[in-house]
């Protein structure tokens, strides 16, 4: 509902175009790379919103070659993986901040924010040779961690936030119902921050799937080259041919899991979860 | 079922803010104990110890006869109920109530059963499925008794269980928390600072004041004899009358005249060797309109008359309150009953006595009254240490 004052049809409309405006700035960009996909070699430059010729050539061209497909399964391991241990030790890391009293608590707190504030490109030739001297480079683990160092912050800030709303006393309930703080922990609390976590496992996704500063430089080859640093790898077949069509086409296609991946989990981020809990 | 016994249990914060000070409380298999006391007496902060939310700084806490200090929650077999209800919001009504059962690795059909026992105690039963969120605050309160009672513990807790509920269903539900503990016989620790409770409820009180115990006992014993002037204040609704009186050639000069003694009382003050100056209590239902009472009945008080400033008609009684020329006794215990209860925000709180009359007192607000009262009713109080002088178990 409008706030402060009542829908007449002169503010409908006002608000109607203002959603416009602001989608249509949003979406134009990512329509015309949709577009571009669908054109045919020949038509790829006249500049029309609609394709004239309409082709699926594109999409057959990137899922003929391991030239992308390999990168693709790459991008969705990597990424999972990531994700899923980010978001588990965040919870971990972001609950200890948030209910307990350690020594170091306000140290750990100041160094993640450090972390996420460090400018990552300052980090990428150290990176090389560390992984290269260890035998990580050009391999999963080699993106996986550094991914979860830089997803880490965000994912602790996040969740700590979830963590402190919840009623503390619901963890003594548990406790007096006969839980050990693990099951107290994973049996009460963790369900409760669920939004918190899924919001969190988004981002984090969201961070991981998209780089392209390190999937550039610590990969050589396909056995860990991601997606977004594979585009840049398309070639025509030939070198006078331009390769606008299939980067187009592969940058839809991966465009796809995290609007999934973001459907899916939006639909568990229930507001107000904790209502009924506690009287308040 | 068990015993729990609380000996010389103290609480001190690493601030070195003492909570709770060598508490001994032994309380028998199946009894119903209250702990009462003004905000931050510490009762709160006994309960958890007992609970095992809390670490005990120092003494022994033992349930069953055996050494508790180190147990974890889990493994005391206590359950509690918390003021806030602490249900689990993403769980149904059914899966709280058999969440303790879960964790205690029962077989799924004993779980069902038990958990629909105890919703036909709590007359839950058509809410089982349902959402705390769902439930009315009474509702709510019933769960959280009911995941108490499922895995039939050692002891209740209960910390404040009644205080989010509204006047009227507190009355039901206190009445229904009695019924339960009788018929479950369940050893029972419950935490109030409602003294209406804690007059109903309980085998026991225990009366606290900044971490220290002062009295143990029964509710009409604490009632009838208060240890100190800080339990007399804090037992009995409207509370206590309190003021300044002088031991004179064997009579009381106060501010309601001049009392004569009776021989109990002066026995009793003689053999606690009263000082000179000393505070004088009575209870507002010890006072009555004089004019209500036959001459015979007159001669064996005394009387004397005030302006009644307001007069409150409950309907089977009267609350008279009338000021008097000189200011009420105030001591460290009566300023931090009288803080507590919130005088200190009303003007002139606090400075008034009540007199409970009949109904069919004829008493006018700014009409002086004649009030009479027995003085063999009158309790006497040291102003500086606070003990009762006539105190006589």
């Amino acid at each position: 509902m409008a706030i402060g004052g009542a829908v007449t049809p002169g503010r409908k409309a006002k608000w109607a175009i203002i959603d416009i405006i602001v989608v249509v700035y949003a979406l134009v960009p990512v329509l015309w790379i949709v577009s571009l996909s669908f054109k045919t070699k020949d038509t790829l430059a006249d500049g029309n919103f609609i394709p004239r010729d309409w082709t699926l050539q594109n999409y057959a061209d990137i899922f003929a070659t391991d030239e992308f497909i390999r990168p693709l399964i790459n991008s969705l391991g990597i990424s999972i993986i990531a994700t899923l241990i980010a978001v588990v030790l965040g919870m971990m890391a972001a609950y200890a901040i948030a209910r307990l009293d350690f020594p170091g608590k306000k140290a750990l707190v100041g160094v993640s924010l450090l972390i996420a504030m460090f400018p990552q490109i300052s980090l990428v030739t150290p990176l090389f040779n560390i992984e290269r001297e260890l035998g990580l480079f050009d391999t999963w683990p080699g993106l996986i961690l550094p991914y979860i160092t830089f997803a880490l912050p965000l994912a602790i800030y996040t969740l700590s936030a979830f963590f402190r709303e919840i009623p503390w006393e619901l963890e003594k309930a548990a406790k007096m119902d006969g839980a050990t703080p693990g099951q107290a922990f994973w049996k009460v609390i963790a369900p409760l921050a669920a939004p918190g976590v899924f919001t969190t496992a988004i981002l984090v996704f969201i961070f991981c799937w998209n780089d392209f500063l390190f999937a550039i430089s610590l990969t050589s080859t396909e056995a860990s080259r991601t997606v977004p640093a594979a585009l840049s790898f398309f070639t025509g077949t030939s070198q006078f041919e331009d390769p606008t069509g299939t980067i187009s086409a592969a940058a839809v296609v991966i465009t796809i899991p995290i609007i999934l991946f973001v459907l899916f989990f939006q639909r568990r981020i229930v507001a107000g979860l904790t209502s009924g809990a506690v009287k308040g | 079922m068990a015993e729990i016994v609380l000996d010389k249990v103290t609480k001190r914060y690493p601030d070195g803010a003492l909570a709770v000070s060598e508490m001994e409380i032994e309380i028998a298999d199946g009894e119903f104990v209250i702990l009462v006391g003004p905000s931050g007496c510490g009762k709160s902060t006994a309960l958890n110890m007992i609970a095992g939310l809390e670490d005990i700084s120092s003494g022994e806490l033992r349930i069953d006869g055996s050494r508790a200090n180190e147990k974890a929650p889990k493994d005391r077999d206590i359950a509690m109920v918390f003021q806030s209800y602490a249900l689990y919001p993403h769980m149904s009504v059914r899966e709280n109530m058999a969440f303790p059962l879960r964790l205690a690795k029962v077989a799924d059909a004993t779980v069902r059963s038990k958990v629909e026992e105890a919703a036909e105690i709590l007359d839950l039963t058509q809410h089982l499925d349902r959402k705390p969120s769902n439930l009315s605050g009474g509702q709510r309160q019933r769960v959280a008794m009911g995941r108490a009672i499922v895995r039939s513990p050692k002891a209740f807790l209960m910390d404040e269980p009644l205080s989010n509920l509204d006047a009227k269903l507190r009355g039901q539900m206190r009445t229904s928390v009695s019924k339960l503990q009788r018929q479950l016989g369940t050893t029972t620790v419950y935490v109030t600072h409602d003294q209406t409770e804690a007059m109903t409820l309980g085998d026991r009180v225990v009366v606290l004041r900044g971490g220290i115990v002062q009295q143990i006992g029964s509710p009409q014993f604490l009632y009838d004899h208060p240890a100190n002037l800080f339990v007399a204040g804090f037992i009995g609704s409207p509370s206590m009358n309190f003021v300044p009186a002088t031991l004179e050639d064997g009579t009381l000069k106060s501010p309601l005249g001049t009392i004569p003694l009776t021989d109990r009382v002066r026995r009793l003050a003689e053999a606690a060797d009263a000082p000179r100056e000393v505070v004088a209590g009575i209870r507002p239902e010890h006072f009555e309109d004089a004019a209500l009472l036959d001459d015979a009945h007159r001669h064996g008080g005394v009387s004397f008359s005030a302006t009644v400033d307001v007069l409150e008609s409950m309907g089977a009684e009267k609350y008279a309150y009338f000021s008097l020329e000189e200011d009420l006794a105030t001591t460290a215990e009566l300023e931090e009953l009288a803080a507590d209860a919130g005088a200190g925000d009303v003007p002139g709180g606090g400075s008034a006595v009540v007199a409970r009359l009949a109904a069919s007192s004829e008493a006018r607000e700014g009409s002086p009254l004649d009030v009479w009262f027995d003085p063999d009713r009158i309790q006497l109080f040291d102003p500086a240490k606070g003990t009762n002088l006539t105190y006589s178990a």
